[in-house]
């Protein structure tokens, strides 16, 4: 079988695995599933990069009776993020999510949640119809909603409850906007879809499945599940619901405006959504700014951070794809998506660290952190560089990219959006970086092993590497895409 | 091997930095012999590529990142200008800082972030292109807010939080400046410089506002120039290497590159924004030296001297003709020595007499003679005495201004003498002419024990001296100046 194959059937396996060994082995069952993923998505990017994208038809079905599977640039490059935050959150998970610490509901919940969330992730990052997708986001967002929950205080269920109509509310807006497109075409296939004879109702049809997906994906003006959701969880599973989970929706919803309708995509449209991100990355960003605890800053700023994506759609969709710019600002924006992805699960899996080693919640108890823990603080500042937008991380090279489109475009004022949101995002992440700094003799911590505290270091570290060696992965992400312009300014 | 070596230079500074910060605490010896091996190993290679250099070679690297971001190390004679000047200081400020931190705590992360941000410096000097330059400029913004907030006290976070108030922003003017220009013209490399004749006057002059603004901050330009005094709160070697090479003069250098290499001296007269920043630089070397005039304690003194003589360069930089370029040019090297100078000898005085408010300076000449001479010799070649290095700048700014039909410009450089006599005199007066305090004891091994303290500042303090002395040889800063711009800075 291919890797396209077990990159979704591995994670799939594992969760059932997990459920049948006795609790004890549940760990080293679900380490193995996570390696053999990692793997498979590691191979898939291979054979990616050398051949091109990768399809599979689901029983030799054709399209529109059979499901197809395929792999490609930006699918795979958002599955091999997946696979690298997603083993760095099982090992976390280990010490995290140890039965004598976290309680046995969660410790033993966390395990076939996780390896869902991570098929639920990997089954949309590659699927092609629209309900497919709808099917991957619906376990996606049951589990995610359990994970919230797992903690089992009465704030992580209010949380997790909030979520879930969110959640539920998305999905029915997506699923109405799926079954109008598919009364009007008779067809849920994208390529097919792009194929299609326009109708009158597929603006309404992607306005619902967009409202839907916003929502998913905690877009403002749909965000305000995210921050209690997000903070409420424990830390490894934060990692991946703020990293990951977002990204999904994200995914589905570039998809269906660049890929299955790019011609329903009006300029109007664009820049409402353009218009909204921006909102969202100052909104988020003045928010970050005036929370008392870690985990609201950390998820805060995944909410400003999701902001930049949406504000690339007139950059690179409606009259902007035929321009040379649109490559730019398409791969600036993968390129914020996958370093915000491995600095955000980064930076929870520090919060994780210091919550259990020192009972740091809030900023203040930070102080004295960088002296007691100086690899996971410079851990959290290496993910800083790349949320602000600072060189030579690989948030820099997709803000460069994007407001260079922003530009090239005529559209400058989202360039001070940026602009603005990175330096929002320095003000709002120094203040930890401040209190982590400061002295405090009095500080107590359990001892943290040094591989425990490599985990978000090496996922941070990650972030950096993409800026720096940048020139690989920006033709990685454009592979299969189908652009009027590939070549770039 | 013509593309290999800039990457080298850059590794010499960058591979000791990722080593440094995982070794332990205890192992002094081995951090030590790393940190001084990278550093004499840097000089070495830096002194070849000179003579290859002068002899005509040049040196490209090129690393593609994203299209459009390229990164581009190149060799020239500026950049060489910029080099020397940090690898020979580097060297003696670790040695100093060695010695000055002793047994303190965290040295590893010390030593790792100074070596990191003299990569960063290193990176500036070598980057040929704009968006190059903005990537070594920002890691050396966040490389050196560790070493300012060094001490982790209330003093050193207050301070290096006001650095970044004023560096980010500015990066942000900068990063926008340099995305506007190109928009326009493509990816700017210094060795070709941009065409700007399609742009409309008032975007260009907005662009090189945004530019100078961004680079200024780290320059100490009035109104930007707020942190620089705070930051003194930092350990004294961190004063020394922010104040001579690194953080300042990668302003200065930013400026030079901006005025000659993105928008040419021409260009810059045409647009009419050259009397603007001259105006501005003038200003900043008046009001700089006024502020000594008042500051009670030694290092504050030295800072708002620094954010005065930093000045210069940007004058010499605005002016634009080629004497005043060779001025600006061999003030960036004779800056830097006669500050470094001036930097560790208050380190010295603050670390073995307990000396920080200038008052304590009062007869430690015959307590501390080393030091005090050293002291003697910066000052007096910060105010201009011939033959020190200080007066060769003034001379030569003075005789360009003239050249460039700028005649006010001399009475600025009359007045910034005055006034830095007025604020350096008394403190050289102190340390030889009065007596030591009451109840002030200088223990009489004040200096004995201090050898590896002593020893740069004597070596830079001889430097400054030297450097004036021999201005007319081809090997001197001022010589080298003079080939750089004969090599067609100005044409």
């Amino acid at each position: 079988m291919t890797p396209l194959i077990w990159l979704v059937i591995a994670p799939l396996l594992g969760a059932l695995a997990v459920l049948v060994v006795p609790a004890r082995r549940m760990p080293a069952v679900a380490l193995g599933a996570a390696a053999a993923t990692l793997g498979a998505a590691l191979a898939l990017a291979a054979q990616v990069a050398g051949l091109g994208p990768r399809t599979v038809l689901l029983g030799g079905w054709t399209p529109p009776l059979g499901i197809v599977l395929k792999a490609d640039g930006l699918g795979t490059a958002f599955a091999v993020m997946a696979a690298l935050v997603m083993s760095g959150v099982a090992l976390a998970a280990r010490h995290e999510l140890a039965p004598d610490k976290a309680g046995a509901r969660a410790a033993y919940g966390f395990w076939p949640l996780m390896l869902l969330v991570w098929a639920a992730l990997n089954t949309v990052f590659v699927s092609r119809d629209l309900f497919n997708l709808y099917v991957g986001l619906e376990l996606l967002s049951l589990a995610a909603v359990a994970l919230v929950a797992l903690a089992g205080s009465r704030e992580a269920l209010a949380a997790a409850m909030r979520y879930l109509l969110f959640a539920l509310t998305g999905s029915l807006l997506y699923l109405a906007g799926v079954v109008l497109t598919y009364s009007a075409h008779g067809t849920l296939d994208m390529a097919m879809l792009l194929a299609r004879v326009p109708a009158t109702g597929d603006g309404v049809a992607l306005g619902l499945m967009t409202a839907g997906l916003m929502a998913k994906t905690a877009l403002f003006p749909f965000h305000v599940w995210l921050p209690p959701a997000h903070a409420a969880a424990p830390a490894p599973a934060s990692a991946m619901l703020s990293a990951l989970v977002p990204k999904a929706s994200l995914v589905i919803l570039l998809r269906v405006w660049f890929e299955a309708m790019p011609d329903a995509a009006g300029d109007a449209a664009l820049l409402v959504m353009a218009g909204l991100g921006a909102v969202a990355v100052i909104w988020g960003g003045v928010q970050a700014l005036v929370q008392r605890k870690i985990k609201l800053v950390i998820a805060y700023s995944t909410v400003a951070q999701l902001g930049y994506f949406i504000i690339a759609f007139p950059l690179t969709g409606g009259d902007s794809a035929v321009k040379p710019w649109s490559a730019g600002a398409w791969t600036g924006m993968v390129f914020l998506a996958l370093s915000h992805g491995l600095a955000k699960s980064a930076m929870f899996l520090v919060a994780g660290i210091w919550y259990s080693a020192c009972g740091a919640q809030e900023l203040r108890d930070l102080k004295g952190l960088a002296r007691a823990l100086p690899m996971s603080a410079f851990a959290f500042a290496l993910a800083a560089v790349t949320l602000a937008g600072l060189p030579p991380s690989g948030g820099f090279t997709g803000k460069y990219l994007m407001m260079q489109a922003a530009f090239v475009a005529g559209l400058w004022p989202f360039a001070l959006v940026m602009v603005a949101g990175g330096l929002l995002a320095a003000a709002y992440l120094y203040r930890p970086l401040a209190a982590l700094f400061a002295k405090d003799e009095a500080i107590s911590c359990a001892p943290v092993s040094r591989v425990r505290q490599a985990v978000p270091l090496a996922l941070a570290a990650a972030a950096i590497i993409l800026g720096v060696l940048s020139a690989e992965p920006f033709s990685f992400i454009k592979i299969g895409k189908p652009d009027a312009a590939v070549e770039g300014l | 091997m013509n593309a290999f070596l800039p990457v080298l230079i850059l590794m010499t500074s960058l591979l000791p930095a990722g080593v440094i910060f995982f070794i332990p605490q205890a192992s002094h010896t081995l951090r030590n012999t790393i940190n001084i091996g990278a550093a004499v190993a840097k000089l070495a290679l830096v002194a070849w590529m000179l003579l290859a250099v002068a002899g005509g070679a040049s040196y490209e690297s090129v690393l593609p990142l994203a299209p459009g971001l390229v990164l581009l190390l190149r060799v020239d004679a500026l950049a060489l200008l910029f080099i020397s000047l940090s690898a020979t200081l580097w060297l003696l400020t670790t040695i100093y800082a060695i010695f000055y931190l002793g047994n303190k705590a965290e040295l590893s992360r010390f030593f790792g972030f100074f070596s990191l941000c003299v990569a960063a410096t290193t990176g500036l000097a070598l980057s040929g292109s704009l968006i190059s330059f903005f990537l070594f400029f920002e890691l050396l913004t966040l490389s050196t807010w560790p070493l300012v907030a060094h001490k982790q006290d209330q003093a050193s976070l207050a301070a290096a939080r006001q650095y970044l108030m004023f560096a980010l922003p500015a990066s942000a003017s900068l990063l926008w400046a340099i995305i506007w220009l190109e928009s326009y013209t493509g990816p700017v490399l210094f060795t070709d410089p941009p065409d700007l004749s399609g742009i409309e006057p008032w975007k260009l002059r907005t662009i090189f506002a945004l530019f100078i603004a961004g680079v200024g901050a780290k320059a100490a330009l009035v109104p930007l120039h707020g942190w620089l005094p705070s930051a003194m709160a930092a350990p004294a070697p961190v004063s020394a290497l922010l104040h001579a090479v690194a953080v300042v003069k990668a302003g200065a250098f930013g400026v030079v590159r901006v005025v000659f290499d993105v928008f040419g001296a021409s260009d810059m007269q045409a647009l009419g924004v050259d009397v603007p920043l001259a105006l501005l630089a003038s200003f900043t070397i008046l009001w700089g030296s006024w502020r000594a005039l008042d500051q009670g304690e030694v290092k504050k003194r030295l800072a708002f001297s620094t954010v005065s003589q930093v000045s210069y360069i940007v004058l010499g930089a605005a002016l634009a003709g080629p004497l005043a370029m060779v001025g600006a040019l061999a003030h960036l090297v004779h800056q830097g020595l006669m500050k470094i100078t001036l930097f560790f000898c208050a380190g010295i005085y603050d670390e073995r007499a307990g000396v920080k408010k200038i008052e304590g300076l009062n007869g430690l000449g015959q307590a501390m003679p080393w030091t005090s001479v050293c002291f003697s010799l910066g000052a007096l070649g910060m105010i201009g005495l011939p033959p020190l290095a200080g007066f060769v700048s003034k001379v030569y700014l003075g005789l360009g201004a003239i050249e460039v039909g700028a005649p006010w410009v001399v009475a600025v450089l009359i007045a910034s003498t005055l006034l830095n006599a007025a604020y350096f005199l008394p403190l050289v007066y102190r340390l030889w002419f009065l007596p030591l305090g009451e109840g002030v004891e200088v223990s009489a091994q004040a200096e004995s024990g201090a050898i590896g303290l002593i020893a740069p500042a004597v070596v830079t303090a001889a430097a400054s001296l030297g450097v004036g002395l021999l201005a007319a040889s081809a090997v001197s800063p001022l010589g080298w100046a003079s080939l750089i711009v004969a090599r067609g800075y100005l044409e």
